[in-house]
């Protein structure tokens, strides 16, 4: 499902001008990752995408739907939105409802609730814990269960607020995992985070924002190359990136197999020479 | 003499039945900087609470062995008389936060009053600790119209301004982007060159390598290494328990499995020692 924005204009109540004219198009199955600095505009930009803010001026569409024409319970049939905290997002007395909470709001029957409930708790590796309470389990199972109840709205967009704070790195490999198996099923995934190597392994599309507006967009290779345009908003390239840059790699390099291979070659060359 | 004397701590959290630290024994003297890692529930926040007297002086549950923090035998004191000497700032800055106070100057000023300081002397403490923070423009805001980020260095700023002998903080940084993370260590550096004996959990090893003095790893509640951060941070046992590495010493390791990386130099962890270590693999090549 298409996503398009034009000319977003949005100031908080109290005159804080948070986006400053953003125009956006993302198409149905892109990985989108959307980083700038804290208060660069990145959640306030998302939270038009399920109508969670509305724009001062402007207009967001989701698929055919204009954001300003639905209710915030509508167009989440369309944006499911995960939450940075997960404790903003959780209320039910078992993991199993909570899960079961969203599809069963959408409407849909008793069975397909159930199945899609099942597959959400194995894509989160949940299963085993339906009758837990979600605040018996720790933080970073409470990320995989707010994670869990919006994947089973099983809405074309999901969006991810910082999925990777405080995350260790097993919870950080099973966040990709859940973004490579919505890429497969063909949704579209946007996050937003400051977790630059978390994008460049994950995402294709990279939008940096800075004081309101976009800086840069475009696939996320050529973006996290541009190491003094991110600087403006306090955006550093991934870490194998800045180290291929500062070894003058011909190209930029944003993961283990691209450096090693890179490096390999300079290997060979200076070998010969 | 050490600020932080810890030994043979075992400690179970009520209606639970296994400990969620074990054995742990550790020392940390006056003006050291030191990093705790592990995986999730490793027991990173609970050697926090621990060190900072909320265990058992609010969380209840059984503690055996010996807690000893600026000379106080945690046990056999009070919350009161420990906060005089340990501030902790709490993972989600939510937490922290009084919900007494409608301004961000007034939040900072919150502890002090509790401790009946002299107004002037309590304005003068607020202002400094509020630039050293990078807050000062938010000082008329309210704590709760904030970004995480900026909540992130109000909670800070809240127990810094106690100066308290003790920093103990809970993942400081991770909701601040890149440069507010490197501006909250150098502050906390600041702060322990000072003086100031700091313990900090965190997730980001190039950043611990940077700043720290030492490193203590957890994994189920034990300590599983502690030492210089060069030496911890390279071992091989990490990844084995969960603990994420930083993508400078990966690299690096597999390039010293096919010879690429100078034999003579250990693993990096900062962008530096990589670059160098990198640039020695080339000019070695013959």
């Amino acid at each position: 499902m298409r996503i398009e924005i034009q000319d977003l204009h949005f100031s908080y109540p109290g005159g804080v001008e948070a986006l400053k004219g953003v125009s956006l198009v993302v198409n149905t199955g892109e990985k989108v990752a959307i980083v700038g600095q804290n208060g660069a505009g990145k959640t306030t930009l998302v939270k038009h995408l399920n109508g969670l803010l509305l724009p001062t001026k402007g207009t967001v569409r989701i698929g055919d739907w204009d954001t300003k024409d639905y209710p915030v319970a509508r167009l989440s049939s369309r944006v499911g939105y995960v939450f940075q905290n997960p404790d903003e997002q959780l209320f039910n007395k078992t993991v199993y409802q909570e899960v079961a909470f969203g599809p069963r709001n959408l409407g849909y029957p008793a069975e397909k609730v159930a199945e899609l409930v099942k597959n959400a708790m194995a894509l989160t590796e949940l299963t085993g814990k339906e009758n837990v309470n979600p605040y018996d389990l720790m933080p970073t199972w409470r990320k995989m269960v707010a994670m869990a109840s919006i994947l089973a709205m099983d809405t074309p967009i999901v969006v991810l607020d910082e999925p990777t704070t405080g995350q260790d790195a097993a919870s950080i490999e099973r966040i990709a995992h859940c973004v490579q198996v919505l890429h497969q099923q063909g949704k579209t995934v946007i996050t937003i985070t400051h977790d630059v190597d978390f994008c460049a392994e994950n995402f294709e599309r990279i939008i940096v924002m800075g004081g309101g507006r976009i800086l840069l967009d475009g696939p996320a290779i050529e973006v996290l190359a541009q190491e003094e345009i991110l600087a403006t908003t306090y955006v550093e390239p991934p870490q194998l990136t800045r180290l291929g840059n500062r070894l003058d790699f011909p190209h930029p390099v944003r993961n283990e197999e691209e450096f090693l291979d890179m490096y390999r070659q300079l290997h060979r060359q200076r070998d010969r020479a | 003499m050490a600020m932080i004397d810890v030994q043979d701590l075992t400690y179970t959290y009520p209606a639970t039945d296994s400990p969620a630290l074990k054995n742990v024994s550790l020392k940390v003297e006056e003006g050291e900087f030191v990093a705790i890692i592990g995986a999730n529930g490793a027991g990173k926040s609970t050697l926090c609470y621990t060190i900072a007297g909320f265990i058992p002086h609010f969380f209840a549950g059984t503690l055996n062995g010996k807690v000893e923090v600026a000379g106080i035998e945690s046990q056999h004191s009070t919350l009161q008389e420990l906060v005089l000497n340990v501030g902790l700032v709490f993972q989600n800055p939510f937490n922290q936060i009084s919900g007494a106070k409608f301004t961000v100057y007034e939040e900072i000023a919150f502890g002090l009053e509790n401790l009946g300081i002299p107004r002037e002397e309590m304005i003068k403490r607020v202002d400094k600790v509020m630039a050293l923070t990078g807050i000062t423009d938010l000082a008329k805001r309210s704590p709760y119209a904030l970004s995480g980020g900026q909540q992130q260095r109000v909670a800070l700023a809240s127990i810094l301004v106690m100066e308290p002998k003790i920093l103990v903080l809970d993942e400081p940084t991770s909701q601040l982007d890149p440069i507010g993370t490197r501006e909250v260590f150098q502050v906390i550096k600041e702060m322990s060159n000072r003086g100031m004996t700091v313990v900090m959990a965190e997730h980001k090893v190039e950043w611990i390598a940077e700043f720290t003095d030492k490193v203590i790893a957890l994994s189920r509640g034990e300590v599983l290494l502690q030492g210089p951060p060069a030496e911890v941070l390279t071992s091989p046992l990490l990844p084995q328990h969960g603990i994420g590495i930083s993508r400078y010493t990966a690299v690096a390791r597999r390039a010293r499995e096919e010879n690429l990386w100078p034999a003579a130099l250990p693993l990096p962890v900062t962008l530096d020692d990589a670059v160098a270590g990198f640039v020695g693999g080339l000019e070695n090549a013959h």
